[in-house]
């Protein structure tokens, strides 16, 4: 959508142009003998946010890179809107990209630098100008348009960094890790802020990020990696409630991994029977079940009482709304998550039973957990 | 700090920048001293070997020349220096060790030696290209390699060239645009630096100009002075002069350059 000199537009429709679809197709990325990307496929759908998750190293930045074109694919298509744009340099792949460092050039004010992706594009300086406010004003940084970088907050240069991604209206917003700069409070009104205007916008988003919470809150999808290959995608109460994988059920969110049996599509821990996420293709025998903590929990019992889900409160962790305890139950412990105010009746050292709700579970053989 | 160390402190700045300023005065002001004294003994002050400069048409041309080849070269080591260390931060890594070393090289080798290396290559440009004494420049674009390289690399350091440029290159930037309009405007002290250093090297050079028969300013001085002691050192007056003129300018423009865009990191 093009906007005219005088048009009197707000800053949506400035922004708003028809959202693309980027597919990525079996990329593959090799660092010598590492392999960062290993043949990932990715379908993002036209104004949809989805947020590429897991541990360093996994690949997420460097599928980001990719489509960037701020480093060249050893295999494997980037198709932006229809157009394979896999041999395009950098400057010509119609993309915006927000970094984890702050990129604004020091040397420019917050308007300079947002209007200057539309000087690389040749339009014209009113235009260029009027267009850098309505960003700032986008992002609620309209009155600080003729400050330096070194002028404004860490969580300000990142907006002025959003505000100059989306000025060009890219088919593709690429967010490398925006927040983890910035400190808790900041990266969290940031969030909300980023997710607000990709709304507005509604443009098409790959957000990168190590932060689980970050990932859940943000995004329409999340898609959790692990040694440059996706181990799932799909919305994020999906991923959180039922993982495809016992990495995923364990990067994401906390687990305790409970020995048990399965026997005929449900695992026995200790005398409580659960069902399998994936039952049929679980086959019987030992395994170690992956229970939520907030499917776990508590009631007060004597301090004589016995069995296998009788146990020992050793710590209690608050968390504002919620707290988290430490239950020795003997020969392992387990994290249980309940609301502060049931948490004050089981202080520390104090006798309880636990109990395991009926969700779906998901096991593993692996004895290990997964490396986060 | 308490008041009493800060005193101390500001006595020994004092005393430091007056110490300093009295070893590059005083020779100075004995330099000038010398170049307005009279013929005769007892006879006043003149600015005689001053004027006589301009009426020398070799001198002149020797200072010509040499002003020529201080921009040539100072053009030349920025346009071949800046983008290649440029380049190789940002894309060929392992190569910014092995590219430090060759510049620095220059500083090692006297150069007596690399008047040695040089005249054969020089005989054959004379013959062949041109007897310009701007040939020099070729010579001394070698010989300031390892100040600007310095100058360059203490510049590069302070900027996160590469998120910059990426950032740059996202919004459609191409890479002469990184680097003129994004990295330059971001290390304007240490292409001034590079400048400077690039223009005093060439200024006060004087063996390879010598031994390859070509009259520069310092040559013409040296010459000047075996018949023309006071023209000689007032020629060496008015070289400092500018020197310190055009530190001074780049100061005052690395300074201004410096206010427009702040401090490089809040």
């Amino acid at each position: 959508m093009s906007v005219g000199a005088s048009g009197q537009m707000g800053p949506s429709q400035s922004t708003a142009r028809s959202a693309a679809e980027v597919r990525l197709e079996d990329l593959s990325r090799h660092y010598g003998s590492t392999v960062a990307l290993d043949g990932l496929n990715l379908t993002i759908e036209p104004g949809e946010l989805v947020a590429l998750l897991g541990p360093s190293g996994c690949g997420k930045t460097t599928a980001l890179r990719l489509v960037a074109g701020l480093e060249d694919a050893d295999g494997g298509r980037v198709v932006i809107a229809g157009r394979d744009v896999t041999q395009l340099p950098t400057s010509r792949r119609d993309t915006g990209m927000v970094f984890q460092a702050y990129s604004l050039f020091p040397h420019m004010t917050a308007r300079e630098n947002v209007a200057f992706g539309l000087r690389m594009r040749r339009v014209a300086a009113t235009e260029r100008r009027r267009r850098a406010g309505e960003m700032l004003e986008l992002v609620g940084l309209d009155t600080q348009a003729d400050r330096y970088a070194h002028q404004l907050s860490g969580g300000q240069q990142q907006r002025v960094a959003l505000a100059r991604a989306l000025a060009i209206r890219p088919s593709i917003l690429l967010l490398d890790e925006p927040l983890s700069a910035l400190d808790a409070r900041v990266r969290s009104q940031l969030r909300d802020e980023i997710r607000r205007v990709q709304r507005e916008v509604g443009i098409t988003t790959l957000f990168v990020t190590h932060d689980q919470e970050e990932a859940l809150a943000i995004a329409d999808r999340v898609g959790v990696m692990r040694a440059g290959r996706l181990e799932q995608l799909g919305p994020p109460t999906t991923i959180y409630s039922q993982p495809a994988t016992p990495f995923v059920a364990e990067f994401v969110g906390l687990t305790n991994r409970l020995a048990g049996v399965v026997t005929g599509g449900v695992v026995d821990v200790r005398g409580v029977r659960l069902p399998l996420i994936a039952a049929a293709e679980t086959p019987d025998g030992p395994a170690v079940a992956l229970v939520r903590p907030e499917a776990v929990s508590l009631a007060a019992v004597a301090p004589s009482s016995n069995g296998p889900l009788s146990g020992t409160v050793i710590a209690v962790a608050f968390l504002g709304a919620v707290s988290r305890l430490t239950v020795d139950l003997g020969d392992t412990t387990v994290l249980v998550q309940i609301p502060t105010s049931e948490a004050a009746a089981h202080p520390g050292g104090s006798r309880v039973q636990v109990a395991l709700r009926q969700d779906p579970v998901l096991v593993t053989r692996d004895q290990a957990p997964a490396r986060r | 700090m308490n008041r009493r160390r800060r005193r101390r402190l500001a006595i020994f700045s004092a005393v430091v920048y007056v110490v300093l300023g009295l070893f590059f005065l005083i020779p100075i002001a004995a330099m000038i001293e010398f170049a307005t004294r009279g013929v005769a003994l007892g006879s006043p002050r003149t600015l005689s070997a001053f004027t006589s400069i301009s009426a020398d048409p070799e001198l002149v041309g020797a200072i010509a020349a040499s002003l020529e080849l201080a921009l040539i070269v100072s053009v030349g080591v920025l346009a071949l220096l800046l983008p290649t260390m440029i380049w190789a931060r940002l894309r060929l890594a392992r190569l910014v060790r092995p590219l430090e070393l060759i510049c620095l090289t220059p500083l090692t080798i006297p150069a007596i030696v690399l008047v040695v290396g040089f005249a054969p290559i020089y005989r054959w440009l004379e013959i062949n290209f041109s007897d310009s004494i701007l040939i020099l420049s070729f010579a001394y674009l070698i010989l300031v390699l390892p100040y600007c390289y310095r100058a360059l690399a203490a510049g590069l350091a302070t900027v996160d060239i590469r998120t910059l440029s990426e950032a740059a290159r996202s919004l459609g930037a191409g890479w002469g645009t990184v680097v003129y309009r994004i990295i330059v405007p971001n290390m304007s002290s240490a292409v001034f630096n590079a400048c400077l250093l690039c223009v005093a090297v060439v200024l006060g050079e004087f063996t390879i100009a010598n031994l390859l028969d070509f009259e520069n300013l310092q040559v013409a001085i040296a010459t000047l002075g075996t018949y023309s002691a006071q023209e000689s050192i007032a020629l060496a007056v008015l070289s400092l002069l500018f020197v310190f003129v055009f530190l001074f300018a780049l100061t005052f423009l690395s300074r201004f350059a410096s206010r427009r865009r702040g401090a490089m990191r809040g």
